[in-house]
């Protein structure tokens, strides 16, 4: 299969200027043996699985990803982690729910939707901020500062959530 | 200090022109509804305001105006007068309303100091460009005193958002961004042009990522003022579901999304090596790309998403309108913009202001890529609407300030650049050297040498700068300041003359008719008769229903005939024309005759005709040689009517067309006039009774002329339709 071989290729080490724009060319043709959509679905079923053909690279980039997680994230923020992942989980049970059930109270819905997605980006902005390798990108934003903005963004946003249910 | 000075010249300067001339007024059309409204709001409180059912517009439909308008400004005004009340400082609500949009111009100033003083170290830049925000004739047009519009405090909310936008993104602070989103709720409440935010931001930001300047910071602050911007949106009624299901507001949605993604590749970049990353990333990108384009698709044709809507395409196909809304085209605020109105509205600021984004271009860090983007957006847009020319104003003000500013800062330093510099670069150059960007790293300091030079550019600029002021002070006092509804002209020797018949007018309706009189008019003037008349009206200027508007146009515009038993259908009382024939006065509605005829026509198109209103040479004509169906009309009837008698016999003149009416003026055999004002602009129409022997009314009002049926056959045109 072409994406095996490109993927051997990117294994040894090749000429390292070349490759990338190579690569991109010689992976897009690669799916169209089914239809246009695979290369859309591919990314998000491998990830899931782990299974299938050309997903060597793939086990590797998440093992990658997990172990620098593991390894370098402290433990408070694993906690803003496990709260995102709630948010995510509650955001896409509202959105199947909807989907499933019908949107009635569309006012309901969307507070109750956008409620979840304004906490995951305030807490995402938490994290950032208060990550230590961004330091240098918020030299006024302490962590204290971030989370006092954090609460003050929090409670306008449930405001508005609640103003906004009927 | 000097910012005090800004602030109090832009404030005073408004209402003292305005003063001079006449007393506190609401100026225009749209103030009078949204006194109206405040009154109301003041009167009955917040609660029955949101709630309030209007049943004296739009007879006999009403019109839900809590939940159809934008409550900013009356909001804002009740605020202040229950402030100034609690305070014991008695104040009228009208005193308020007429001064808010001073007060807001000086905040403006305050705002574009703010604003400039993010993008340029000078300090002299912020001051320019609050004393150029303060007098620009662009933004005075909407902020002397009486102009109680929307626009009064949105283009300080617009300047203020944008300050705030800024400062959220050069800091990345999650508070700076929420702050942002409470202002730019605030604008959603205050006006419909809120939309240019919400474009502006979201292609601020693309442009920065597409240079490859995404940061945490951009995330931060796009994310926090979009989840709370969107939520501050709808909680006003009149927007409500529209961020999530029109177009307009799609862009921020995408981009939205689109900084997540980019968000979560930050964090896989940090965490593997970069040849797996690219792979990665040509998957990760391709797919989210192609979903979210399906997804749009899919949901726009599904009729998830509403499509663009009219006054939308009009922006992009400036001929749209004309064709298909003929409603949005008849105002003159949204034709294209001719170019003399930049100079006339901008005068020098206007060729400052590409300097101003060259000098942005030179440092170009991400406030500088804001002021460039926003440059091009209000650019194009100013282009394509006259009322955008309001939204393009602010930026170049900062734009011109910053260049005016680096010029002085160069010029006016007294020390001179020591000698040993001497060989680099003779005077010419200097200007460059001033800038501390990219060319200052190549290049030695160099400056001006010669005080002589210094002096010239000084002066020179000193002299644009006050010929600037005289500009402005000429146009806010010429063009600005005279409210529309009280006209004032020059008699011959010089003194001036007030001509006031839209308050007579208006005053004689109040206290000769019933309170609950219908009065139809064309939809322009129908807040002023909502607002100074106090009575119940068919169509005013708020076109929310093109049907009714139509068929007051079909009314105006067909015979008497055709329209009499539309105005017994409508209840209407009395029919007010303005008439500008005598005066010469342009804004008149046989000016605007055409546009009813247009509306009805798209309504109507096999009842009312736009061609038969024409000569067969083509000429819009109003003398003897006028088309049968314009001499009947309405519309002209009512404005000749009896017009003949004030000149010698045959020698009417209209002088507004320049034309020689013809020796027998109309008749009008349903209308019977009730008020003409004292220079003819207004001229009222009483709609007569059904008659009482059952006799319709032309030959009813035949007898009544004492004719005989057989000499009205005798008589040329109208008199033979009469007949029959």
């Amino acid at each position: 299969m072409a994406p095996k071989q490109r993927n051997a290729a990117a294994q040894t080490p090749p000429p390292s200027s070349t490759a990338p724009p190579t690569r991109a060319p010689a992976w897009t043709p690669s799916p169209p043996t089914t239809t246009p959509k695979p290369s859309l679905s591919k990314p998000t079923t491998t990830t899931t699985t782990g299974a299938g053909g050309g997903v060597q690279t793939w086990d590797k980039i998440i093992n990658n990803v997990l172990s620098h997680y593991l390894d370098t994230t402290p433990q408070r923020t694993k906690l803003l982690d496990a709260f995102m992942v709630f948010l995510v989980a509650v955001g896409a049970l509202q959105f199947v729910y909807c989907v499933l059930a019908g949107n009635y109270p569309f006012n309901a819905f969307l507070s109750g939707f956008a409620a979840t997605v304004g906490q995951f980006v305030l807490t995402a902005s938490l994290r950032i901020q208060t990550t230590e390798a961004n330091k240098g990108d918020f030299p006024c934003v302490s962590p204290e500062r971030a989370f006092a903005d954090y609460v003050v963004c929090s409670l306008i946003l449930h405001f508005f959530c609640v103003n906004f249910i009927n | 200090m000097s910012l005090g000075f800004c602030f109090q010249s832009s404030f005073s300067a408004n209402p003292i022109l305005l003063f001079a001339g006449f007393e506190s007024i609401i100026h225009e059309f749209d103030p009078w509804f949204n006194f109206r409204a405040t009154k109301y709001l003041v009167a009955n409180g917040f609660y029955n305001f949101w709630d309030w059912f209007d049943d004296r517009t739009w007879h006999p439909l009403g019109r839900v105006t809590g939940g159809t308008l934008y409550p900013g400004l009356m909001v804002t005004s009740g605020v202040i007068y229950h402030a100034l009340r609690a305070l014991t400082i008695p104040v009228d609500i009208r005193n308020v309303c007429v001064l808010l949009a001073p007060g807001f111009s000086g905040l403006t100033a305050i705002a574009a100091y703010l604003l400039t003083n993010e993008m340029t170290p000078s300090p002299s830049a912020g001051l320019l460009a609050a004393l150029f925000m303060g007098i620009a004739p662009g933004y005075i047009s909407r902020s002397v005193a009486g102009s109680y519009d929307n626009e009064a405090i949105a283009i300080f909310l617009l300047v203020f958002t944008f300050y705030l936008w800024i400062k959220a993104l050069k800091q990345g602070s999650m508070l700076w961004g929420a702050l942002c989103a409470l202002f730019y709720g605030y604008m959603v409440a205050s006006w419909g042009g809120y939309a240019f935010i919400t474009c502006l931001l979201p292609l601020h930001a693309f442009v920065l990522v597409c240079m490859g300047r995404y940061s945490t910071r951009l995330y931060v602050a796009y994310t926090t003022w979009y989840a709370l911007g969107t939520l501050a949106s709808m909680q006003i009624p009149f927007v409500g579901f529209l961020p999530v299901k029109t177009s307009e507001h799609m862009p921020a949605l995408g981009i939205f999304g689109f900084l997540q993604l980019l968000a979560f590749l930050d964090y896989v970049r940090s965490a593997i090596p970069s040849r797996q990353f690219q792979t990665f990333l040509w998957l990760f990108a391709g797919a989210a790309f192609g979903l979210g384009l399906l997804g749009l698709v899919i949901a726009t044709s599904a009729g998830f998403i509403a499509p663009w809507s009219g006054r939308f395409y009009s922006l992009f196909d400036t001929g749209y309108a004309k064709i298909h809304i003929p409603i949005i085209a008849s105002v003159s605020e949204h034709q294209p913009t001719a170019w003399p109105a930049f100079f006339f509205d901008l005068n020098m600021l206007i060729w400052l202001f590409p300097v101003g984004v060259y000098l942005c271009f030179q440092q170009l860090a991400d406030e500088h890529v804001f002021i460039v983007v926003y440059a091009l957006f209000g650019s194009y847009f100013a282009g394509v609407m006259v009322r955008l020319m309001l939204t393009l104003t602010p930026v170049v003000c900062i734009a011109a300030a910053i260049a005016v500013s680096a010029l002085l800062d160069t010029y006016l330093s007294v020390k001179s650049p020591k000698p040993e510099e001497n060989q680099a670069v003779e005077g010419a150059e200097g200007k460059k050297a001033a800038k501390s960007g990219l060319k200052a790293t190549n290049k030695p300091v160099v400056g001006v040498y010669t005080t002589w030079g210094k002096g010239m550019i000084v002066s020179a600029l000193a002299v644009y700068l006050l010929l600037f002021v005289l500009h402005c002070t000429w146009v806010t006092s010429n063009a600005y300041s005279s409210p529309s509804v009280v006209l004032a002209s020059r008699l011959p020797d010089g003194s001036q003359h007030i001509i006031d018949d839209y308050r007579e007018a208006y005053q004689w309706l109040r206290q000769n008719t019933r309170e609950d009189a219908k009065i139809m008019s064309w939809w322009d003037y129908g807040y002023q008769i909502g607002g100074m008349a106090d009575r119940p009206t068919l169509v005013d200027n708020n076109t929310w229903n093109n049907t009714h508007i139509a068929t007051v146009g079909k009314a105006m515009s067909s015979s008497e005939e055709v329209s009499y038993p539309i105005m017994r259908q409508h209840e209407v009382d009395y029919v007010l024309v303005v008439f500008g024939g005598l005066l010469g006065y342009s804004g008149d509605d046989i000016n605007k005759f055409l546009w009813m005829v247009r509306i009805a026509e798209g309504i109507w198109p096999e009842e009312v005709s736009e061609r038969a209103f024409f000569t067969p040479r083509g000429e819009y004509r109003v003398d003897g040689e006028a088309t049968e169906t314009m001499k009947n009309s309405l519309m002209y009837k009512m404005s000749y009517y009896n017009y003949n008698n004030l000149f010698p016999a045959g020698q009417a003149v209209d002088r507004m067309r320049g034309a020689r009416l013809p020796e027998v003026g109309p008749t009008l055999s349903t209308l019977e006039e009730a008020f003409t004002s004292e220079n003819w602009i207004i001229r009222i129409y009483k709609v007569k009774d059904l008659d009482n022997l059952g006799r319709d009314h032309s030959s009813a009002a035949a007898f009544e002329r004492g004719h005989k049926k057989k000499k009205v056959t005798k008589k040329r045109g109208p008199r033979v339709l009469r007949v029959d």
